[in-house]
């Protein structure tokens, strides 16, 4: 999907658990969530705090969208 | 006699009988003997072969856990001291055969012992391991299960028996990217010709080798400011309004919906849920932000982060789907998203 979204011209940036999957179906722009059921949260750690952390992986997609890259880059947690 | 051929068999939470997706998360745990699939792999494997035990690990704590697991289990195996290992079969399971490869990648390079595994041709694993494994092309679910087993036992045996093992289309597996030298009986120049003279009367040949084909898709240029672009919400990850008032499948999806996001602010547990049936829902359906973050999203467009969420999103269930069909899918959606004067997208997967 992501593939096909990129091959009309848009800039796509995947959020998802499993990195190797994301590089063999093509994604260019990858950024590593958190955990298979809940990529953008963690039920452990309270409605606050997991919305701060769905805040920051947003913030660093974003981020990705604005950076040009050549080839297929993974966005590492920070 | 010939000592029997000795094998540890690796397999998920699901076939093991453990559970389903709520038991994903299950680290690794070894059984003795043959468990599942693996009794008909015995059955199979005749006189000549056993499966002195069983390793079995979570698809989700796989995967969330690649480099810890593949220690662990490779670990267990190798206490075994087998000939070869066979994991899975994995069908169409995307994390149980990316699992079965990382398991076949850790034994050969840590262990020196080779893997048979079965997976169905579109599974992620096989691209991203079939040179560390031989794998049996299976149906894309269990139903394929009893012609697969027979399939991985005799390549099973043969390489227990560390036999010389024939080139894909001869063994039934699935082929490897590994190149090897034969001797036969026509020169190279009359080989190509005879090629080429079947290609050109239309007939049947069999390339010696074939071009790897990369469909690569070139980066698409960065968007200059998120805060004046108009960023659109894709997800594999099935999330849709409570209901699913467009009965996505919860795998193998035949299709697609586009949902209105206007005055959504947060996807509730009231209001939406996932149709997705390849993770454990629990998580998604109490908080399907968790999967679509809508609510940071609405967020840093009120704090004019972004410029704008785009009104709608648009969702499926990514497991079991085949590519041609998440392929049209997407491109039908990214036709929409361009015309609608989308600037970027978020894709979210589970």
């Amino acid at each position: 999907m992501v593939k096909e979204i990129e091959r009309k011209g848009l800039p796509v940036v995947h959020l998802c658990t499993v990195v190797p999957i994301s590089l063999t179906v093509g994604a260019n722009r990858i950024v590593p969530t958190v955990a298979i059921p809940y990529p953008l949260g963690d039920p452990a750690l309270g409605p606050e705090k997991e919305k701060e952390l769905r805040l920051k992986l947003v913030k660093q997609a974003l981020q990705a969208l604005e950076t040009p890259v050549q080839e297929q880059t993974v966005f590492s947690r920070d | 006699m010939t000592q029997k051929v000795r094998l540890v068999h690796y397999l998920n939470q699901f076939f093991a009988g453990i559970g389903g997706e709520e038991k994903a998360d299950l680290p690794p745990a070894e059984r003795e003997g043959a468990l599942g699939p693996g009794i008909g792999l015995k059955a199979a494997l005749g006189q000549k072969g056993e499966v002195v035990a069983t390793v079995i690990c979570g698809d989700g704590y796989f995967n969330e856990n690649l480099a810890e697991a593949s220690k662990t289990v490779v670990k267990m195996i190798a206490k075994h001291k087998p000939d070869l290992v066979v994991a899975g079969p994995a069908f169409n399971a995307g994390r149980y055969g990316v699992a079965c490869g990382a398991v076949a990648k850790v034994v050969l390079e840590e262990i020196g012992i080779p893997t048979v595994s079965g997976m169905f041709a579109e599974n992620p694993g096989v691209d991203l391991y079939r040179k560390f494994a031989y794998i049996v092309e299976t149906g894309n679910s269990a139903a394929s299960m009893r012609q697969a087993l027979p399939k991985i036992a005799k390549l099973a045996l043969k390489l227990g028996r560390k036999e010389e093992m024939g080139p894909a289309e001869a063994e039934g597996y699935l082929q490897r990217g590994v190149r090897q030298n034969i001797f036969v009986a026509k020169r190279g120049s009359e080989r190509a010709l005879d090629m080429l003279a079947a290609k050109l009367n239309k007939r049947p040949f069999e390339t010696e080798y074939p071009l790897p084909t990369f469909d690569r898709v070139e980066p698409a240029p960065a968007v200059e400011a998120v805060k004046q672009s108009k960023i659109a919400l894709v997800t594999s990850g099935g999330i849709v309004p409570k209901g699913n008032p467009d009965r996505i499948e919860s795998s193998s999806a035949t299709k697609y919906g586009r949902y209105n996001l206007a005055g959504v602010d947060d996807l509730s547990a009231a209001s939406y849920e996932t149709a997705h049936g390849g993770y454990d829902p629990t998580y998604a359906n109490q908080d399907s932000d968790r999967v679509l973050p809508v609510d940071v999203l609405r967020q840093l467009e009120a704090e004019g982060e972004i410029g704008q969420l785009h009104s709608y999103f648009y969702s499926t269930t990514g497991n079991g789907t085949s590519v041609a069909n998440a392929a049209a899918f997407a491109a039908e959606i990214a036709g929409e998203l361009v015309n609608e004067g989308v600037h970027a997208v978020i894709l979210t997967s589970t």
